[in-house]
């Protein structure tokens, strides 16, 4: 089999696979296995971070491809191995690395069933990596799939509360999703001939469908409906985040959310632009209910977890009034809302994995996390509550934090196109303000209380974590193009997509 | 009858003589355990003879090196494809029956060797190109089954043989009452010859097939097949037979009888009733099949509580993703790809018969040691049993058909030629059924990992049942992810349908 590219990227694709595998059959130890999960997740973020500085923004396009057509080589079914990143994927890959490394460290602490605990984590990993970074739609749908079955045992055996229900809610929820996807891209396949996601968007201009082009588009946008989560299909991620150990509440909201915004910008709008620019009006209602509705829900829950879950539907909720952009006036469509949907992605994986990183830090310290028993926690534990400060201040948009930068791109870009909703949308801030410092007032501040007299700080290892996100949230918050720049670099071929189809429409 | 028409048949005879040897060598060897090693060990032999007959055969299907018997039975690529299944099949069956026939103090090399008789049959329905060939073959195959089917003689086994005798011999009859129909209107009993009369008798009428009596022979014979395939609403004989036969038959029946059936269907809807001639629709026939088969298959599955009663449904409902395959007849774009949808058939077949029997040989070798079917006593599997049970959670997720598996694969694939054919209704209602069938799949998964143990007591295994565990385990595994050998084949074995 021919095999094309440098391998960079595949390695840092298989590399958490082969650590996974290693410590299936190798490794007994527990203490051996942490070890193992450890160096290679530090190295898998290295890979990433090779990945983003090695992307050229010069030449754009897409870059560092690893290819192997001969992976199912017969010109009815032609599947080939096809990894690349661009613009688009490459600042996910670095939040994927980021954060594959915060949810091994933040599991240091798991004692039951560790050696199957690390791999599945692993594997989710690879899966993770894998869904940015395919770019056949075989091999996309492929590792799409792959996420799950980790995902499953990872909230069914190491969860609390209703584990098992969350755990098959969740399968039963992202399954049926993509299920419909796998329809759609056969559909497309046989309608332009090729899984090739590059070619496909320029392949299918002036391609006769198979089916009505709402339909397809309708049935690949429900996978990702699911995942973002846009309301009425988000209900299995309160149960999910709930019960989940926190490394996997910060993988799920930290990425693997990103994957249905990642998939809506990649397929969705690439691949459908004028289905994409009448489904807008849809989108920016759903986008508002989903930011409104979710924030106030949140107001009202007092369990922390539930609460940082239920804040991130309001917040991909933002995703999608960014995305609801494409829309633009005129046909002209501004870059600004849909690279501030893909800030907000990013934003947010880092923002929300802090968060979950707190609370669970704070549970594991405190035994509860029930709201109204907590209060005061800030005097023993000062680390753990600017890590939380850091986090909380970053959702609500606090200017000098990466929050501030994804949001204010999407009011300003959506603004124009979308008038009042953009409006109401961002109301959604204001509620956010009143939950995150209502939370973080009774928690951490306050009269200190007797019974939390003896409860200690972080560790130095999980400070490791903490660090590496707050620093994330502040860089990117100073100095936001740092990211920016990359995703309005891989949005510009959508755009042009989308400019030329509307031009299309009105020429008579 | 010329040497080299034996060369042909070389693999049927020698599957037939490896049987009858090893009943003669039962009669002077006193260690059983030895005849049934030498049985499995033996399958090499007509393993050896179909590989070469698969390079012999090449690629333009000459005619001295495919007709035999007057024409009766053909050696070509797409019923050596399947002969390599059914030795594959015997061959893990026969490891499997290692452990599990401990239990049975009489006729352990019987068991086998009507195993292997049942094998001839089918090797022979996947070559077989006339009727009445065809017919005894059927038979040939399905009669051991019975026996084998009741041979616990306990109250559930002797059920189940009773009933596979009683439908099966029904469906039988009807299936040859259609083909009585088909030859009083063709004259005929060869295939290719059907086609042509066929082809005569539709250019002077309006009538679809020319006659609505044609029509309704093919009708009986598809509902004989139906009830080989278990095709819903031809499927009521499965349950019950699937729990009560020795599971080692239960997976030999749910793979190797499955593919048998489809094997015929294709033969006889490509040769002798061919997309060209068809003026009804089969396609949409088979397409109503399948989505009954699929829908019922996984709902009645989810509310069992059986482990070999709940593969019997899930059987079902494989059946009918495979006939997914079989309606995606008429490829849309026509040209190239016209063995999509029998291609589709047989990839699928061959990784369903993977994943199936590692399933099975994972229960066997389970049931054997807790001494129950229940699946609420595969709790805590996982402490108990941490290899088998992620063996059995792995061919759990490749009949889900999540990836890395080759159920995963298969799948697409299949899906893939029914897009092509114009059937996306039919692809949302396969892609809803896989989606149900996760619910109850990882039911069992989340029972072995989650539940706690009933005792602690680890579960050995035996090294035959653990080599079938192995070698079908890795099968699902590597044609997952790298399946275009397996892929390759099918499409050459398809491709000598259109030959």
């Amino acid at each position: 089999m021919d095999f094309e590219g440098n391998g960079l990227l595949t390695l840092t694709v298989f590399l958490p696979l082969v650590g996974a595998l290693l410590i299936a059959v190798l490794v007994r130890n527990d203490r051996h296995v942490r070890i193992v999960a450890g160096v290679t997740i530090v190295a898998d973020l290295v890979l990433s971070v090779l990945v983003f500085t090695g992307y050229d923004l010069q030449k754009g396009g897409v870059q560092l491809v690893d290819r192997a057509p001969g992976w199912i080589p017969i010109d009815s079914f032609k599947v080939e191995y096809f990894l690349g990143v661009d613009g688009l994927s490459a600042p996910l890959v670095l939040l994927t690395g980021l954060l594959g490394f915060v949810a091994v460290f933040a599991s240091w602490s798991i004692k039951e069933r560790v050696r199957e605990y690390f791999v599945w984590l692993l594997v989710l990993q690879t899966a993770v990596m894998g869904v940015f970074t395919a770019l056949d739609f075989i091999l996309f749908f492929l590792l799409w799939e792959l996420e799950m079955a980790p995902m499953f045992f990872l909230i069914s055996i190491w969860g609390s509360g209703r584990r098992e229900y969350s755990a098959m809610k969740f399968l039963i929820f992202t399954f049926l999703g993509s299920a419909f996807m796998l329809v759609g891209i056969l559909i497309l396949f046989f309608s332009a001939g090729t899984f090739d996601m590059i070619e496909l968007p320029s392949a299918l201009q002036g391609a006769k469908l198979l089916a009505p082009a709402w339909l397809v588009f309708s049935l690949i946008f429900v996978a990702f409906a699911v995942k973002l989560p846009v309301w009425p299909v988000h209900t299995w991620l309160p149960d999910a985040h709930t019960d989940a150990p926190t490394a996997v509440s910060i993988m799920l909201a930290g990425v693997l959310l990103k994957m249905g915004g990642y998939g809506m910008l990649r397929v969705s709008a690439a691949m459908f632009p004028d289905v994409m620019v009448d489904a807008a009006k849809f989108l920016i209602v759903l986008g508002v209910i989903n930011v409104i509705y979710g924030a106030i829900v949140t107001l009202r829950q007092t369990d922390m977890k539930r609460l940082v879950a239920f804040s991130s539907i309001s917040h991909m909720g933002y995703v999608l009034v960014g995305i609801s952009s494409v829309a633009g006036v005129a046909g002209a469509v501004s870059p600004v809302g849909l690279t501030g949907a893909a800030m907000q992605m990013f934003t947010h994986g880092t923002i929300t994995g802090l968060m979950f990183l707190m609370v669970g830090l704070a549970y594991e310290k405190a035994h509860t996390r029930h709201i109204p028993d907590l209060g005061g926690l800030a005097t023993r534990m000062p680390v753990i509550a600017i890590g939380f400060l850091v986090a909380g201040l970053a959702s609500l948009g606090l200017p000098g934090t990466s929050g501030f930068v994804s949001e204010i791109l999407i009011f300003l870009g959506t603004f124009p196109v979308w008038g009042w909703w953009t409006g109401i949308a961002a109301f959604g801030v204001v509620i956010t303000a009143g939950y995150i410092l209502w939370m973080l007032q009774r928690t951490m501040f306050g009269p200190q209380l007797a019974r939390f007299s003896d409860v200690r700080d972080a560790t130095k290892m999980e400070m490791v974590p903490i660090a590496a996100l707050v620093i994330a949230v502040i860089a990117v918050g100073i100095y936001p193009s740092f990211i920016s720049d990359y995703f309005t670099e891989g949005l510009t071929d959508i755009i042009g997509s989308i400019q030329d189809s509307a031009q299309l429409a009105m020429a008579p | 009858m010329t040497i080299h028409d034996l060369y042909l048949l070389s693999p049927e005879l020698s599957v037939a003589g490896l049987a009858t040897l090893l009943l003669l060598l039962d009669l002077i060897v006193s260690r059983k355990g030895i005849i049934l090693g030498l049985g499995v060990v033996g399958l090499v032999i007509p393993l050896g003879f179909s590989i070469a007959l698969w390079f012999t055969v090449g690629d333009d299907a000459a005619a001295e090196n495919t007709g035999v018997l007057a024409g009766t039975l053909v050696v070509d690529k797409f019923a050596l494809f399947f002969k390599f299944l059914f030795i594959g099949a015997a061959a893990v069956v026969g490891l499997m029956s290692v452990d599990y026939l401990q239990r049975i103090e009489r006729f352990r090399t019987e068991f086998f060797a009507l195993v292997l008789y049942s094998a001839t049959g089918m090797m022979l329905m996947a070559a077989t190109v006339e009727l009445i060939t065809l017919y005894i073959s059927l038979e040939l195959s399905s009669l051991p089954l019975v026996a084998l089917a009741a041979f616990l003689r306990d109250g559930r086994s002797s059920e189940g043989g009773m009933k596979f005798l009683v439908l099966g011999g029904i469906s039988s009859a009807i299936l040859l009452y259609g083909m009585v129909f088909v030859f009083g209107f063709t004259g005929t009993t060869y295939l290719d010859l059907i086609a042509e009369r066929i082809g005569d008798l539709t250019a002077g009428s309006d009538q679809p097939l020319g006659s609505y009596a044609l029509v309704l022979g093919v009708g009986l014979m598809i509902a004989g097949f139906g009830f080989k395939i278990t095709a819903v609403p031809f499927q009521m004989w499965a349950p019950d037979v699937y729990e009560g036969a020795p599971t080692p038959v239960t997976a030999f029946l749910s793979v190797a009888s499955k593919a048998a059936g489809f094997a015929i269907i294709l033969r006889v809807f490509y040769v002798a009733f061919p997309v060209e001639t068809l003026s009804i629709e089969w396609s949409a026939v088979f397409a109503a099949v399948a989505a009954l088969s699929m829908t019922v298959g996984n709902l009645v599955a989810i509310a069992q509580s059986n482990i070999k009663r709940l593969l019997a449904y899930s059987t079902i409902a494989h059946g009918g993703y495979l006939m997914v395959g079989l309606a995606a007849l008429a490829a849309r774009t026509g040209g190239d790809d016209v063995d999509f949808g029998p291609s589709g058939v047989m990839f699928y077949m061959a990784g369903y018969a993977m994943m199936n029997l590692a399933a099975f040989a994972v229960v066997i070798a389970i049931s054997n040691r807790i001494n129950s079917d229940a699946i609420a006593d595969y709790a805590g599997m996982a402490k108990r049993a941490p290899y088998l049970a992620a063996a059995l959670a792995f061919a759990l997720l490749s009949l889900t058909g999540i990836p890395p598996t080759v159920g995963f694969i298969t799948k697409v694939y299949v899906f893939g030629a029914a897009v092509n054919a114009g059937l996306e209704w039919l692809v949302v209602v396969g892609v809803i059924n896989s989606v149900i069938s996760a619910y109850y799949y990882f039911g069992i998964i989340k029972t072995m990992y989650l539940s706690k143990p009933k005792s602690d007591e680890p579960i050995d295994s035996q090294f035959p049942i653990r080599l079938a565990v192995g070698v079908t385990i890795a099968g699902v595994l590597v044609f997952g992810v790298y399946p275009i050998v397996l892929l390759d084949l099918a499409k050459a074995a398809a491709q000598a349908l259109f030959a």
